[in-house]
This record gives structure tokens, C-alpha cells and sequence, in this order.
């Protein structure tokens, strides 16, 4: 789960990690209250879920109240496009207004898992402010990474060693220790899946602070962190996931007209493949799980048929342990209290399939029902490429 | 002979007595798997299934002298199930169980080094020699007993290869989910390792999908040390940067783990990679003749 940067922030502030003073505000009257408050130079900042918002034009340093309104005015509301949001822009419903600093030196710094040493890893930079992917491509040199075994947790050499990559005075050092060590609590304890902060800058005064922040949490873990959890923002994800979320379907949109109902993950990401193969495109990622039960499937199938881009369907399951004529009873039953126009293209294959292909054809519903999985591909790519 | 299981296998089950547990040891023991008894706290003494329930997996191997634990415990109690395994000395542990958090297996992988337990898992099938023995969850009607080995992230996927293998008439010798999960226990190398001492095993099928770099681990080992054929797939080749695809595990991040890179250096380590899942089946059929 993603949190906006000013949610990120209070939970910097509370475990002990510096952040700029600053306050969120949801109306324009609210925002320029905030920044009078905290005086010029001050930073507007657009909270959306997602980066390169700067040069999208979301982040402008203000020098006095007219600029201030002017710039509030501006962004609060605007549709904010960057390379992270899609052509579609997001939506900019609140501002996060913040003290101007004196900045004398910027670093990045993260605590990822690393997959493959299968334990956290700190990454720190002394390229802040830029993107960590492109300076991996351009500066790999300037990249300092220190995993964190769990047996010894963090340790103060992990502390120095990065210190002193980056190169820090005496005073700088000991700052950059107090924050690396909240922090790291902060990710431990939060069940964080990551927390960047770039950049994180060393002011005039020498005090290290965390002048940006994005933090996303491990899904996995938020039944035990029910205070992050209450921080998800629906209005940042796609509606169609939202609802499917209530009805624990997984489910992503994607581009192509070819909506996709499967069971199981792996089977679902191989029939995008396979649409793809034979020259279709998939309109979303779509996962019923194992236990196939009616009033799921009717949920997915409204999911799928609200997608108007969507032309036909592919119904691809497996039952295993589940029946194949138990699905296709349930298939059955969610579409005849659908009003369905489209095409729809299902494979059943597994315990008891003939009873189940037996039950879909006699329906009396618009059904195409092949058994071979190249038959029923080829044949939905047709239909969804028809008029 | 098959790896890790077989019909001596003396199982027990955590998480015996809940809906999961009660369903799919009904199964397990219905395809002749030498379930000993089951584990649920506050439950000890009682009969599950014709089967003794115990508090404490200690006090099941103790009673029983099980060398294998499947788990069905919910997620925020598996990583905990798991350690208890590890602490009785159950040889092999394997966690079924979907959802763990990932820092939990961080502390529970660690520890296992230090143990001399296998994990499979989480997130995962399963395990299963046909014929002998059946760890997990999987669809007994469609494996055959047969000559070969399957290693799998995925669930449903997975029976689909195998069904395809069924039809050819070629049966396998056993098949492990190694699970969809970020952190898990056994890894396609280490699975790897196991299958290629293995008489029964003539070939192999591998099914990986995006995310992490286990696919390149897994090619980089079959180039230098494995004999036998493999066929791969890769799910997700189509799946978009950035987002999880079901599995925790599924995610394409910072251009890494994409389905193009791990079929190429599989492809270029000898693996006869399919594009389409559809020809699992009949591509291994082709290469044993």
C-alpha cells in the first residue's frame, strides 16, 4: 500500500526522524493560512501517490503571498501528469505547504528487502534529488548499499560506513546516525516494503532532515497495522480495483479489450500472455481464486463488463479440487442476472468438464465454449477484433 | 524414486482441524499419504479424521515420529508455525499457507539456516510424488506417476503443465510449488540440485514468472551442472512494470525480473523455452521421443 508524502511525514515525525515544519490543507483559504503561518520561503507541495511531480509542475517554491496564491490557486485541483501517473493525470486534492531550507548538500537514502540476500538493505546516494534508477545507470559509483543481517539488526558501523561514504562532518554524522536509526525502527516496525527519502538534505546548521518521503507497506501486514491501514486514499487507485478489492478479486486494468477471468495467478498472467501470443490484448489482470464461488464470479464478471473498452471475454479455469460444473453452474446464474452484449469465450477444463461444457452450452446464453486453449484464444482474439 | 517424499513419509498437519486443514488432509489421506496426526493448540487429545490431534508439534513427532509438517495456519500465525516445525526437528516443512508478511520470513529463513529443516513454500501447492504421496493442495485425479519432475512459482498454472503431461502418457516423478512469494524456502537452484540425482526424473518442466532473479539463478546452474532437458515458461510476459500480479512475489521493479530477460538467459543456458503454455505437454513429449 502506497501513503501520500504528507501521511509519510507524520510518521517520520513520530518515530524521530526530522521532516520541514509543515501542514496539509485541502482548501486554497487553508493553504495560504498555512504558508503565512510559516513564513516565505515556502514550498507547495501536491500530494499525489506518485513521483516526478516537480517537473510536472506540483512543487514551486513561493517567496511571498501573491506568489503563494497564485501557485496554491495553480496546483490544488490541477490534473497532474507525470511519467508515473499515465497520460491520464491524477487528480490534486491536497496541498502540503512546508518551511523553506538552507540546503548545503542532498543524498538519497532507502531501506528496501533485498530479494536476494533476503534481508533489508539501506542504499544511500550522494546523487539527491535525482531518480535512484538513473543514477544506477549513470553514476553507479555514487551508490552505497549495507545490507542489515536480522540477526545483528543495525549496527553502529552500518551507520559509520555509509557516513563516510557520503562524506559527513563530525556533527553531520552523529544526525545522520539518530535518523538512520528511527528510521530503520520505523521500517521494521511499520512493515514497511520500502521508505525512500530524497533527498535527504544537511541544512546550514548541519542538521540532516528528510525534505521528501514516500513510504509503501507490505499488504501482507496491515492486519497488524490497522492506524496505516485507515491511511489508504481510494481516490489514488483505479475504481475498478477498489471494488474489486471489496470482493477479494484480484484484479488490474490494463489497455486492451479482452476482458480475462481466471483462477489462480500464474494461469492468469499466462493467459495474457497467450491473448498477446495470438495477436489480442488483454484489458486487465483478473484472478478469482480457487474456491470459485457464484456470487464472485458475478462480481467479476460486472467488474470486467464496466471496462467499456472491454469487446469479449475469456473465461479460462482449471478445476482441480474445484468441479468444472460447479463453476459453469455459477457462470450460468451470474450472467442471467447480467445483461451481457458482448462475446464471451469460456474454457473449462478439469474435474467433471463435460457436465460443465454440457451445462454452459444448454444455457440459452451467449456463450462460445472451446476446450482447446489455442482454440478459445484464437477464437476470442476474432471476436474482440469484430464489429 | 522421487525427491523428498515418498510412501514411508510419516506427515503431520498444522492447522489439522480448521476448514483448510480438515478439507485437504481428507484429500491427502484419501490419495494414500501416511497422514500421523495433526496439530491444533488447546485441541491435544482429541480424534480429528481417525487421527490423533496434539498442542504441540514437539509432542506430535514425539507420539507419532512424523519427519514432515504441512501447514495450514492463517498467515499472521505461519511464520510462527513454521519455527515450531524447525524447533521439533521436522526434516521437511511444508507451508501452504498465502499472505505472510515478508519481514516474518526474513527472521524465519535466517533461522533455518541454522536448523537443518527444508521449507517449501509459503504460498504454494505443495508437494507431490503421484502414486506415493502427496504434500499440499493440488488436484490428485490429473498427476500420474511418471518420469518427470516439475518446479513451479505458480498454482493453477502448474496444473495445467501437469495435465498436459498426463495426456502425453509421460506421468512425473515429482512436482514442487515452490511458492509465489518474495522469501521462500526452497528455490528452483536448490530443487534443481535435488532432481538431478534422481533416477526417475528424465526431464524436467519449470514454470517461474516476473519478479526477483531466481529463473536466472536457476539458468546460470541447469548451463553449468544439469544433464537432464528442461522446459520452461515464464508467466507474466505481458504483465505491466510496477504492479503485483496476484502472487507477492509477481512484480516487474526497476526493470529487473521481467519475463524477456528470464527467458534469455535460459534460453541462451540451453532451456527449451515455450512461448505458449499450451505447449508444455507436447514440447517434452518431443524431446524424450
Amino acid at each position: 500500500m502506497k501513503i501520500h508524502e504528507y501521511q509519510a511525514k507524520e510518521l517520520l515525525k513520530s518515530c524521530g526522524v526530522p521532516v520541514p515544519l509543515g501542514e496539509v490543507a485541502d482548501t486554497a483559504e487553508k493553504a495560504l493560512a498555512v504558508a503565512e503561518r510559516l513564513g516565505y520561503p515556502c514550498v507547495i507541495k501536491a500530494q499525489v501517490h506518485a513521483g516526478g511531480r516537480g517537473k510536472a509542475g506540483g512543487i514551486q517554491l513561493v517567496r511571498n503571498r501573491s506568489e503563494a496564491e497564485k501557485h496554491i490557486a495553480r496546483i490544488l485541483g490541477m490534473t497532474l501528469v507525470s511519467h508515473q501517473t499515465g497520460p491520464e493525470g491524477k487528480l490534486v486534492r491536497k496541498l502540503l505547504v512546508e518551511q523553506g531550507l538552507d540546503i548545503i548538500k542532498e543524498f538519497y537514502l532507502a531501506i528496501i528487502i533485498d530479494r536476494e540476500e533476503e534481508m533489508p538493505v539501506i542504499i544511500a546516494s550522494s546523487q539527491g534529488g535525482m531518480e535512484i534508477e538513473t543514477v544506477a545507470r549513470d553514476h553507479p559509483q555514487a551508490i552505497f548499499k549495507m545490507h542489515v543481517h536480522p540477526v545483528t539488526g543495525l549496527s553502529a558501523c552500518h551507520i559509520r560506513n555509509l557516513a563516510f561514504k557520503l562524506d559527513l562532518s563530525k556533527v553531520q554524522q552523529q544526525n545522520f546516525s539518530n535518523l538512520l536509526i528511527n528510521l530503520y525502527e520505523l521500517f521494521l516496525k511499520s512493515d514497511a516494503s520500502l521508505v525512500e527519502i530524497n533527498p535527504l538534505i544537511v541544512t546550514a546548521n548541519d542538521e540532516v532532515l528528510a525534505l521528501d518521503a514516500k513510504i509503501n507497506f507490505d499488504d501482507n501486514a496491515l492486519c497488524r497495522h490497522p492506524d496505516i491501514a485507515a491511511w489508504r486514499d481510494v481516490h489514488e487507485e483505479e475504481p475498478l480495483e477498489v471494488e474489486a478489492s471489496k470482493f477479494e478479486l484480484n484484479y488490474i486494468r490494463l489497455d486492451g479489450n479482452i476482458g480475462c477471468m481466471v483462477n489462480g495467478a500464474g494461469l492468469a498472467m499466462a493467459t495474457m500472455d497467450i491473448i498477446k501470443f495470438y495477436g489480442g490484448e488483454p484489458a486487465n489482470f483478473l484472478d478469482v481464486g480457487g474456491a470459485t464461488s457464484v456470487e464472485k464470479v458475478k462480481e467479476a464478471f460486472k467488474i470486467l463488463l464496466a471496462d467499456k473498452n472491454v469487446r469479449a471475454v475469456f473465461v479460462n479455469i482449471f478445476g482441480g479440487i474445484v468441479r468444472t460444473d460447479l463453476v459453469a453452474n455459477g457462470i450460468v446464474y451470474a450472467a442471467k442476472g447480467l445483461e451481457i452484449k458482448i462475446p464471451i469465450v469460456i474454457r473449462l477444463v478439469g474435474t467433471n468438464e463435460e457436465e460443465g461444457m454440457r451445462i454452459l452450452r444448454e444455457s440459452q446464453l451467449n456463450f462460445v465454449t472451446e476446450n482447446v486453449l489455442a482454440d478459445a484464444v484464437r477464437r476470442v482474439v476474432e471476436l474482440a477484433k469484430g464489429d | 524414486m522421487s525427491i523428498l517424499i515418498n510412501q514411508d513419509s510419516r506427515v503431520i498437519v498444522q492447522g489439522f482441524t480448521g476448514r483448510e486443514g480438515t478439507f485437504h488432509s481428507t484429500q491427502m489421506i484419501e490419495y494414500g499419504t501416511r497422514i500421523v496426526g495433526g496439530i491444533t493448540p488447546n485441541k491435544g487429545g482429541q480424534i480429528h479424521l481417525d487421527k490423533p490431534v496434539f498442542n504441540t508439534v514437539e509432542e506430535a513427532v514425539k507420539e507419532t515420529a512424523a519427519d514432515v509438517s504441512v501447514i495450514f495456519v492463517p498467515a499472521p500465525f505461519a511464520a510462527d508455525a513454521i519455527i515450531e516445525a524447525a524447533l521439533a526437528g521436522i526434516a521437511l516443512i511444508v507451508c501452504i499457507s498465502e499472505g505472510i508478511p515478508v519481514l516474518d520470513m526474513v527472521k524465519v529463513k535466517h533461522f533455518l539456516c541454522t536448523t537443518s529443516s527444508r521449507l517449501i513454500g509459503p504460498n504454494c501447492p505443495g508437494i507431490i510424488s503421484p502414486g506415493k504421496c502427496k504434500v499440499g493442495i493440488m488436484p490428485s485425479r490429473i498427476h500420474s506417476p511418471g518420469k518427470v519432475g516439475i518446479i513451479s512459482r505458480s498454482g493453477t498454472l502448474t496444473y495445467v503443465a501437469v495435465d498436459q503431461i498426463t495426456r502425453e502418457n509421460l506421468g512425473q516423478s515429482t512436482g514442487i510449488g515452490i511458492g509465489g512469494d518474495p522469501i521462500i524456502g526452497t528455490s528452483f537452484v536448490e530443487a534443481l540440485q535435488l532432481f538431478k540425482d534422481d533416477e526417475q526424473t528424465e526431464a524436467l518442466v519449470m514454470i517461474g514468472e516476473i519478479g526477483g532473479t531466481l529463473e536466472e539463478e536457476a539458468a546460470a546452474y541447469i548451463g553449468k551442472n544439469f544433464n537432464k532437458p528442461v522446459v520452461a515458461f515464464i508467466a507474466g510476459q505481458t504483465a505491466p512494470p510496477g504492479r503485483r500480479m496476484g502472487h507477492a512475489g509477481a512484480i516487474v521493479s526497476g526493470g529487473r525480473g521481467t519475463a524477456a530477460e528470464k527467458m534469455a538467459v535460459l534460453k541462451k543456458n540451453g532451456v527449451h523455452v515455450v512461448e505458449n503454455p499450451a505447449e508444455i505437454g507436447a514440447t517434452v513429449k518431443k524431446i524424450l521421443g
